[in-house]
């Protein structure tokens, strides 16, 4: 159940309170998100929406645990994480979030299974178990025939799958997708949408998305709006599709 | 070990750039392994056998000979345990440019004092028993193919006229820094022959009982010889041998000048190549940061690469300079013991990878302190 008034019953995933964000540019402060509140539960798969700068990344980065916000509160699975430091929010975000980007981030010279095994260098697995990992992702994402090539091998739909196989390798609490589609044609668009509402439903994955992409955010179970740093309920979408 | 394949796929990125860098470290270390056996070379035995061991020059100059008398004297004084002497003779062979050192020594004591010349007994016993004997070193001998039993004849440029000597022995070092370039022929035959310099030697040796009591032999030698027309300067082999370089210049502070100007263009060079390397990746640590690579893991990663090249370029400079010295001597006898050994190896892969870490700490830093945020906003 996801909701934005601050009001949930506080056993969700994912619980914001009150969160700000401010930027100073030059003299002048900028307030992004003010007064934010959001619960997420486990399986949601959120879509955020709205125009060019109205945070949406921010509050991605926020969840992620990128950056820290000005002021409010974010509990994920019960860690509170703007109080964390430096090194416990990166072995956190390396635990429990799965990053997806618009431009994809792969390592140019790294091979798709290589790519995909990155997270997975910072657990104590074995490469035995770090092979397997892998080789589980990327038949999920559906390259199993093509782990060993580099991503200037592949199209940009494929680049996306296995950021994605990156992404749920390490068995992340939640996914978040920066625009996981803004870079590519609606038939790759299409595919991408398709295994991320596969990873929701199939994977009991949880999702929050940001996205421009009104198709993209149909699958979503709730599609959400950033209005004056606050968010806004824009409608659930069918939630059986998504 | 996971690790490596990260730092090695970065190397490879831009395999000309690497190449480059790693060829830059290269140049430098060899040269740096060529300034240090030319310090080496200028430096003599000094460093290799000189602790127990005094040189007794004449007190105005190297080239002004003491006095044939001043052995026994020696020989005499508390803590020295033995004496033997030397005279250059700078003789020519066939050509100017074949230049090798000779001197003529005491026979029945120089192998004595000079235990780091090892030579077989019977070669030995022949020296002492032909007159016109001599021993040849082993470097000099493969340069010129001298075998026991050869005749070398030697133009006289001090002592003029045809000098001729039979090879008795071929002597090696008892560790490969020894030089064994020096020709060594009797200072009988010499003395016999001579026509001015007769009752004189160039310097002394002496060889002390105990090194600790330097300082005070060296004094004593110094105190007994004052005031007579013939003072002494005693030194160590060290300062002999030095102060035998300085007349050619100040060596050691060349060396020093053109090895930090090397080293320090090494510095920017590799620092630059760094910076690049680490600000074209600015969106992949982003990436490895937002995984979960802590910021030190992303400093380790940056500073292994700058390592690594550091260390491959020192290894490949180091080891070409070494090939070379093997070759010995590439001046024809100017530079007799041009060796580069292994202390000197081991400080010129230290002083790469010290450059390397120089190089790399600043792009390191800047690569720790990215912040993932700003990063990603610039891809």
């Amino acid at each position: 159940m996801v909701s934005v008034d601050g009001k949930g019953n506080g056993n969700g995933l994912v619980q914001v309170r009150n969160l700000d964000k401010k930027y100073q540019r030059g003299s002048e402060e900028i307030h992004v998100l003010q007064g934010l509140n959001l619960d997420v539960d486990r399986g949601d798969f959120v879509a955020f929406m709205g125009p060019s700068g109205s945070g949406k990344t921010t509050l991605l980065n926020l969840l992620g645990g990128l950056d820290l916000p000005s002021s409010g509160s974010i509990r994920v699975a019960g860690d509170e994480i703007t109080s964390m430091s430096a090194n416990k929010l990166t072995a956190w975000r390396a635990r429990h979030v799965g990053f997806i980007f618009q431009m994809y981030n792969l390592i140019p010279v790294l091979t798709a299974f290589q790519n995909v095994e990155l997270p997975l260098l910072l657990t104590k697995l074995s490469k035995a178990e770090r092979r397997r990992h892998v080789e589980t992702a990327l038949a999920v994402v559906g390259l199993s025939d093509r782990m060993d090539h580099y991503p200037r091998q592949l199209s940009g739909g494929q680049e996306q799958r296995v950021a994605i196989a990156r992404a749920i390798v390490a068995d992340a609490t939640f996914l978040l997708a920066d625009e996981p589609t803004g870079d590519l044609d609606r038939k790759s668009a299409g595919e991408i949408m398709e295994l991320l509402g596969r990873l929701v439903h199939e994977h009991g994955k949880t999702l929050l998305m940001v996205t421009h992409d009104p198709r993209a955010a149909e699958r979503a179970h709730v599609v959400l709006h950033l209005d004056k740093g606050a968010l806004v309920e824009g409608g659930a979408a069918s939630g059986g599709e998504a | 070990m996971k690790f490596f394949r990260l730092v090695w796929v970065n190397l490879l990125r831009k395999k000309l750039r690497t190449t480059l860098t790693i060829g830059s470290f290269m140049v430098a270390l060899f040269l740096y392994g060529l300034l240090v056996a030319i310090r080496a070379a200028f430096g003599g035995n000094a460093d290799v056998a000189g602790v127990d061991r005094l040189d007794v020059i004449n007190k105005t100059s190297l080239i002004m000979p003491l006095p044939y008398s001043y052995r026994e004297r020696l020989a005499a004084m508390p803590g020295i345990t033995g004496v033997t002497f030397a005279t250059w003779f700078g003789g020519v062979y066939q050509d100017e440019k074949n230049f090798f050192p000779q001197y003529a020594v005491d026979s029945e004591t120089w192998l004595k004092v000079y235990s780091e010349y090892v030579v077989t007994e019977a070669q030995r016993k022949a020296f002492l028993a032909d007159r016109q004997g001599c021993l040849v070193g082993r470097k000099l001998a493969k340069r010129f193919g001298f075998k026991v039993g050869d005749r070398i004849p030697l133009r006289g440029t001090i002592w003029t006229g045809t000098w001729e000597f039979n090879v008795a022995g071929i002597y090696d070092g008892n560790r490969p820094e020894v030089d064994t370039t020096p020709l060594l022929f009797r200072y009988d035959y010499l003395e016999e022959r001579r026509n001015f310099g007769k009752g004189t030697v160039g310097w002394y040796v002496v060889k002390l009982g105990n090194p600790d009591d330097a300082v005070t032999v060296t004094k004593r030698i110094d105190d007994a010889f004052a005031n007579s027309p013939y003072e002494t300067l005693t030194q160590t082999e060290k300062a002999f041998a030095a102060s035998f370089a300085k007349q050619m210049g100040n060596i050691e502070f060349l060396v020093l000048v053109i090895g930090s100007v090397v080293f320090f263009t090494l510095l920017l060079v590799a620092g630059n190549t760094m910076a690049i390397a680490v600000r074209e990746r600015t969106g992949e640590l982003a990436v490895l940061k937002t995984v979960g690579f802590t910021d030190l893991g992303v400093l380790a990663l940056v500073m292994a690469e700058t390592l690594l090249i550091a260390g491959q370029g020192g290894v490949l400079g180091l080891a070409l300079a070494k090939f070379f010295s093997l070759g010995g001597d590439p001046t024809g006898g100017f530079l007799g013991n041009f060796y580069l050994g292994w202390g000197q190896l081991g400080l010129g892969l230290a002083l790469a990878l010290a450059v390397g870490a120089v190089a790399g700490i600043l792009p390191a830093t800047t690569a720790m302190r990215l912040r993932v945020v700003d990063a990603l906003r610039r891809v």
